[in-house]
């Protein structure tokens, strides 16, 4: 296989003593799709904390396209392509849905450079796109504080599109959301799938199931197994600590 | 609703323009004049604290900086006020026969009509650069320009041999294009200048908050730490505000010390600082008219309660600021754009309440 697009070596982070990811090792192909699941406080987050430069880690490298990402600021690692989706979506709430997007699609990131200047009209075609896509357009002028929780978790998803980045890390983009509304998210990462390399943790196992991604699980900050969903949902390990006993 | 918004700014200035000259005597017009330059201060505090989220505390030490420049520029042009070296009589006091290096730029009317915002601006932008780039927020950023403003207190406070201390400078007696500048003639002069600035000042602001470097703005008060991760960086547009801000409140305590008279270090007091952020609280943050009406309204009372009861103007002050922040959060100018008179009753639970679904409340639901 090719280099890797994303890699992680040997890395643990500890917050006082604490280990949050132990000796975490894990390779992300271009193109690649993955589901990542895990107990509560198994690393998920802090995962994507380490890839996104908000947590140094305290052992271990990171790697994006051969580069270190180590030491390196959060805005200059979304720039060279990865993206991030919070787990609780955050979103500008005191701007408008159209602005949130605009605010992410902007190609010029520089302060000075966006003083006086509009946005290109490719950005702002490719806004509508993604705003209609995700149902937001009768609210485009509606601050995004005012909506609710599953239409935040939307522009929170569609900004991060919009921002479009190579890699995309989505931290839990259906919870709160009802089962319509997790089944198009669902089509829509899908449909981002191909030309974009996508990370998703969830809990929400129906939703892993219809993305049909292959699944790392993670636990106590490592790799537990990893495969396609059906065979990581036999691993007697993974019930153990996670799923737990089949339903009856 | 939209069309009163668009207009509130230009009913202000033909108001300002024509109507209070001829209304007011010259001392009123003068007042009139000082809450003006003071609204500019206003407008500064609005950009950083109504839009950015940036609470500083130390706002005076922009105004004074533009106080203190245009004063010894007057001093030293004034021939009256020159003691045996040629330069200002107070030097003599504490036995300084040479003006300091740093005021020798200040000769020039040139260099003093650039320097009364370019160093509060460069002041600014060096204190913001370094409290932005170490990731200082919040009420951390708010105790430091508190700091940062007692610093400069004291430091112009106590070298009286640069600063005559805590005298200041005068510039009442001083004199401009052979007129002595506390002269009704000149003061009308300062008071229409004031008037022509306050407006474009009005437009820098509205400059950097409307479009998307002011959606980013917003951006940064809502959550900063999300826009790093949509790949933008902070601190260039915190302190891009930050050193504009600096340059408006210089040009603002250029135009208030000539037209009250004497900039002095009490310009740079704790209290003074809290009240600039008063102002536009009470008028409205995160408008661009609000701040104005604030400061001029505070300003207004403070003289006519001054006036009628000397000791109660402070009392009053703290009374009215807790009546905005509990009544009127979004200020006079947010109140009356949202709602006005019907929030006061809507407070104290009279208000009528909005429609609801009358079946709901009524029908139950049925259960099968």
């Amino acid at each position: 296989m090719s280099e890797p697009l994303l890699e992680l070596n040997d890395v643990s982070v500890s917050f006082d003593g604490f280990y949050a990811l132990t000796d975490l090792s894990l390779k992300l192909y271009k193109g690649e799709l993955k589901s990542i699941i895990g107990p509560n406080g198994a690393g998920k987050t802090t995962f994507l904390d380490v890839i996104t430069g908000k947590v140094r880690p305290t052992k271990g490298t990171v790697s994006f396209k051969g580069k270190s990402l180590l030491g390196v600021s959060e805005q200059q690692i979304s720039r060279n392509g990865i993206g991030r989706k919070f787990q609780t979506p955050r979103v500008f709430e005191n701007l408008t849905v159209l602005r949130n997007l605009e605010l992410s699609a902007s190609p010029e990131k520089n302060a000075l450079s966006l003083l006086g200047s509009g946005l290109p009209q490719s950005s702002k075609d490719e806004v509508h796109r993604i705003m209609n896509y995700v149902g937001l357009t009768p609210f485009a002028t509606v601050k995004a504080g005012s909506l609710s929780h599953g239409q935040k978790q939307w522009l929170a998803i569609a900004s991060l599109v919009a921002q479009a980045p190579e890699v995309l890390l989505l931290d839990e983009p259906v919870a709160g959301l009802t089962d319509e509304e997790t089944l198009r998210t669902a089509e829509l990462i899908k449909s981002l799938a191909g030309d974009h390399t996508v990370v998703v943790i969830e809990h929400d196992m129906e939703f892993i199931r219809d993305l049909g991604f292959d699944v790392t699980v993670l636990h106590q900050g490592q790799v537990l197994t990893q495969g396609p969903l059906e065979k990581v949902k036999a691993d007697p390990r993974v019930i153990e600590v996670y799923l737990g006993p089949p339903e009856q | 609703m939209k069309i009163f918004q668009r207009l509130v700014p230009w009913i202000l200035l033909a108001i300002a323009l024509f109507i209070l000259p001829a209304a007011l005597d010259d001392f009123r017009l003068n007042l009139f004049g000082r809450y003006f330059s003071l609204a500019i201060t206003a407008l500064a505090i609005d950009l950083i604290w109504g839009y950015t989220g940036l609470l500083s505390l130390g706002q005076g030490i922009f105004f004074a900086l533009g106080g203190y420049a245009v004063a010894m520029y007057l001093m030293l042009n004034t021939k009256s006020l020159a003691g045996g070296n040629g330069i200002p009589k107070f030097f003599e006091n504490y036995g300084v026969d040479q003006l300091p290096f740093f005021w020798q730029p200040f000769w020039s009317p040139v260099f003093t009509l650039i320097a009364l915002w370019v160093i509060p601006a460069v002041v600014a932008g060096l204190v913001g650069w370094l409290i932005f780039r170490n990731r200082i927020k919040g009420v951390y950023f708010s105790i430091i320009t508190q700091a940062a403003l007692m610093v400069f207190f004291h430091f112009f406070n106590g070298q009286q041999k640069l600063f005559d201390g805590t005298n200041g400078l005068k510039t009442s007696t001083s004199e401009l294009f052979g007129q002595l500048v506390g002269s009704p003639d000149m003061q009308v002069w300062f008071y229409r200048l004031t008037v022509l600035l306050l407006p474009l000042a009005f437009l820098v602001c509205r400059y950097f908050t409307s479009g998307r470097f002011g959606d980013a703005l917003i951006a940064i008060r809502d959550d900063e730490s999300r826009l790093r991760f949509a790949g933008f960086n902070p601190v260039p547009f915190k302190t891009i505000v930050f050193l504009v801000a600096g340059a408006l409140c210089g040009i603002s305590g250029a135009l208030y010390t000539v037209q009250s008279g004497i900039v002095s270090p009490q310009y740079m007091s704790i209290s003074f600082s809290i009240e600039m952020v008063i102002w536009v609280a009470v008028g409205g943050r995160g408008t661009l008219v609000g701040p104005i009406i604030g400061a001029t309204v505070v300003n207004y009372l403070r003289s006519l309660v001054s006036e009628a009861l000397p000791e109660a103007w402070l009392f009053v002050q703290g009374a009215l600021f807790i009546f905005v922040v509990v009544l009127m959060p979004d200020g006079i100018y947010g109140w009356i754009t949202k709602g006005g008179f019907r929030t006061f009753l809507a407070a104290f639970g009279i208000a009528k309440k909005a429609k609801t679904y009358p079946q709901i409340d009524k029908e139950a639901i049925p259960v099968d």
